[in-house]
């Protein structure tokens, strides 16, 4: 019972870890690395006029906006979810649980079709709402509606395990010590969510901005006006412009990195507060 | 030794290929093609394997691969394997030789029409009674006419599009700023860009967006024939010849020791029984007696050429299509 063997059950760290970094690197670094070499090729005046060109930057906010748009939404409704999967019994509740992962197992350009079909004004969900001015498919709402559909699972797959994880004593405890359901959930519950919560919304604000397949068939693509960053980094390729397709492959990448990076020091400063506290 | 197990690999290939491995070892070739030309070749290739079988005794097999014409270029610049190339773009061809040499520069002299074994131009598509009364080009920059078509950056369709809006007013006006004010107007009434031929033609007629498609006229003709009476077509009496350019991929072919199946297959389009599917696949083809036969499902139209008013290919390919080019200008609005 040595507390030196702890943490090693199996033998062969090296060989483990060395299998492991060199699958990391063939499959995530050769590719990042093969792409700033392309980038680095071009010359850093090409690729800024490539990243900052103005169609370019209506691609950002575009699918920033709707990214954005679309985690908030994930957020509530994951959050619901979640709540709802994890702390009910009903019957059909399994079969729920399994349609979640549902976009994770579609292939997005099907996903794609089936919400503009659903959603242009000759399906029914459009002919719902083209009557009251809501016009979703070929319009950034139906980017919106793309990118939330193919991304609400990271919101519920990362609170859903926490959520179950809960010790019930801890909510007992709060009650005996006479809070109220609200004070409960928004001093006890919430703060325990919060790391799954913002990391889970993080995934999927990625998973938006990196959407390609489902979108393209609902957006209607028109320059400055419905056409996302990916699209544009598709047709700089068509173009066999590979600086530009690059150069925006380059800021998506750093906007993610961002994203990852800002999640990340939440995290550190909420982990430092509460150790101070 | 070393002849010997590329021998065994191609051996192995060719029983996971084929089901039935007590059959001879089929000869293949790829066939790498754009977007809306799946169910042409998807009738030509059977004719091409029984042409082949009887006139050399082979059994052979044709594969086909379809997407975006660019996008193809780009995947067999990239490594994948295609024997032959068919195309919608003399642009999309002459890239195989710019950026990859795959092929040599005298590629359009090596087949009749200049590699092109049949052709087309853009026509329109609208609905039913023609409600907005669309006839000609003049028609589609009107306000409140809502266009559907293909990517130009994406799509050889789609760019064909384009350049016969340009050059139906350049041809009309003489004048290049008014041609290039007309094609921003005419990108300007587009209510979607489809990055493909085939994913325009399922919006307008599907989703019901705007109210004409621009696409190829076999197309137009093909899906008129498949939905009914909902859509019909209209062939504006001017256009632009739409040509479809195939060749050998001769490094590809060279290595997969092809050439001769490749060559065969390419001659074979433009055969009377190949120029015969095609026709039915509402395609203008050149052979004559073909050509006759199927004259009245045609209407006739001034075609006016890249070469003739647009200065060829490779100056389009500068002016237009180019990073920043006309295409570019008017194509991004403000």
């Amino acid at each position: 019972m040595s507390s030196r063997r702890r943490g090693r059950v199996l033998p062969g760290f090296g060989l483990s870890l060395g299998v492991t970094l060199s699958y990391l690197s063939l499959i995530v670094l050769a590719p990042l690395a093969a792409l700033l070499w392309k980038a680095g090729d071009a010359g850093l005046a090409t690729l800024w006029a490539g990243i900052s060109s103005e169609r370019a930057v209506a691609t950002y906010r575009l699918t920033l906006g709707t990214a954005l748009a679309a985690t908030a939404f994930n957020a509530v409704v994951g959050f619901l979810l979640a709540w709802v999967l994890a702390r009910y019994r009903f019957p059909g509740r399994r079969l729920l649980d399994a349609v979640v992962d549902l976009p994770f197992a579609l292939p997005t350009a099907v996903a794609g079709i089936a919400l503009s079909a659903i959603f242009a004004p000759t399906g029914w969900a459009g002919a719902l709402l083209e009557p009251l001015g809501l016009k979703v498919a070929y319009a950034p709402a139906g980017i919106a509606v793309a990118m939330a559909f193919t991304s609400i699972p990271f919101v519920v797959r990362s609170l859903q395990p926490v959520l179950e994880d809960l010790e019930p004593e801890v909510e007992e405890a709060a009650f005996t010590l006479g809070a109220g359901d609200l004070a409960v959930f928004a001093r006890v519950i919430f703060p325990a969510l919060l790391p799954a919560f913002l990391s889970g919304c993080a995934l999927a604000f990625s998973r938006a901005l990196g959407e390609f397949g489902a979108i393209i068939f609902i957006a209607g693509n028109i320059p400055m006006e419905t056409e996302v960053t990916t699209l544009l980094t598709y047709i700089r390729l068509e173009e066999f412009d590979y600086p530009g397709a690059a150069g925006l492959a380059a800021a998506m990448l750093a906007l993610s990195f961002v994203t990852l990076f800002v999640v990340n020091a939440l995290q550190l400063w909420r982990i430092r507060r509460e150790g101070r506290a | 030794m070393k002849r010997r197990s590329i021998l065994l690999l191609a051996l192995t290939a060719a029983v996971i290929a084929s089901p039935a491995a007590a059959r001879a070892p089929a000869k293949e070739i790829l066939n790498v093609s754009y977007d809306v030309s799946r169910e042409t070749f998807a009738d030509i290739n059977p004719a091409f394997v029984a042409h082949w079988k009887k006139t050399t005794g082979q059994d052979v097999k044709v594969n086909q691969s379809h997407a975006g014409s660019s996008a193809q270029a780009r995947a067999v610049l990239e490594g994948l394997q295609a024997d032959v190339v068919t195309f919608n773009q003399v642009t999309d061809v002459q890239a195989l030789r710019d950026k990859g040499q795959l092929i040599p520069a005298d590629w359009r002299a090596r087949l009749p029409n200049r590699s092109s074994p049949y052709y087309s131009l853009p026509a329109f598509l609208v609905r039913a009674g023609n409600p907005k009364g669309i006839k000609t080009w003049d028609d589609l920059v009107k306000p409140g006419v809502g266009i559907v078509i293909p990517n130009p950056k994406t799509s050889g369709n789609g760019r064909y599009s384009y350049l016969a809006a340009y050059a139906y007013a350049l041809d009309k006006t003489k004048d290049p700023a008014k041609a290039k004010a007309f094609a921003q107007k005419f990108l300007a009434n587009v209510v979607v860009f489809d990055t493909g031929g085939r994913a325009a033609t399922t919006s307008f007629v599907e989703k019901g967006q705007g109210d004409v498609l621009i696409t190829f006229e076999a197309e137009a003709l093909g899906t008129a024939k498949e939905v009914g009476p909902k859509v019909q077509v209209v062939t504006p009496p001017v256009s632009l010849l739409a040509e479809f350019p195939v060749t050998v991929v001769d490094k590809v072919a060279d290595q997969r020791d092809s050439r001769a199946l490749a060559e065969g297959y390419l001659k074979f389009l433009y055969t009377p029984p190949a120029q015969t599917i095609l026709a039915r696949h509402y395609y203008r083809v050149s052979d004559r007696s073909v050509s006759a036969k199927y004259r009245q499902q045609f209407k006739p139209t001034r075609i006016l050429t890249v070469e003739q008013v647009l200065g060829g290919w490779e100056k389009v390919g500068k002016d237009h299509l180019a990073s920043g080019g006309i295409l570019d200008q008017v194509f991004v609005r403000k």
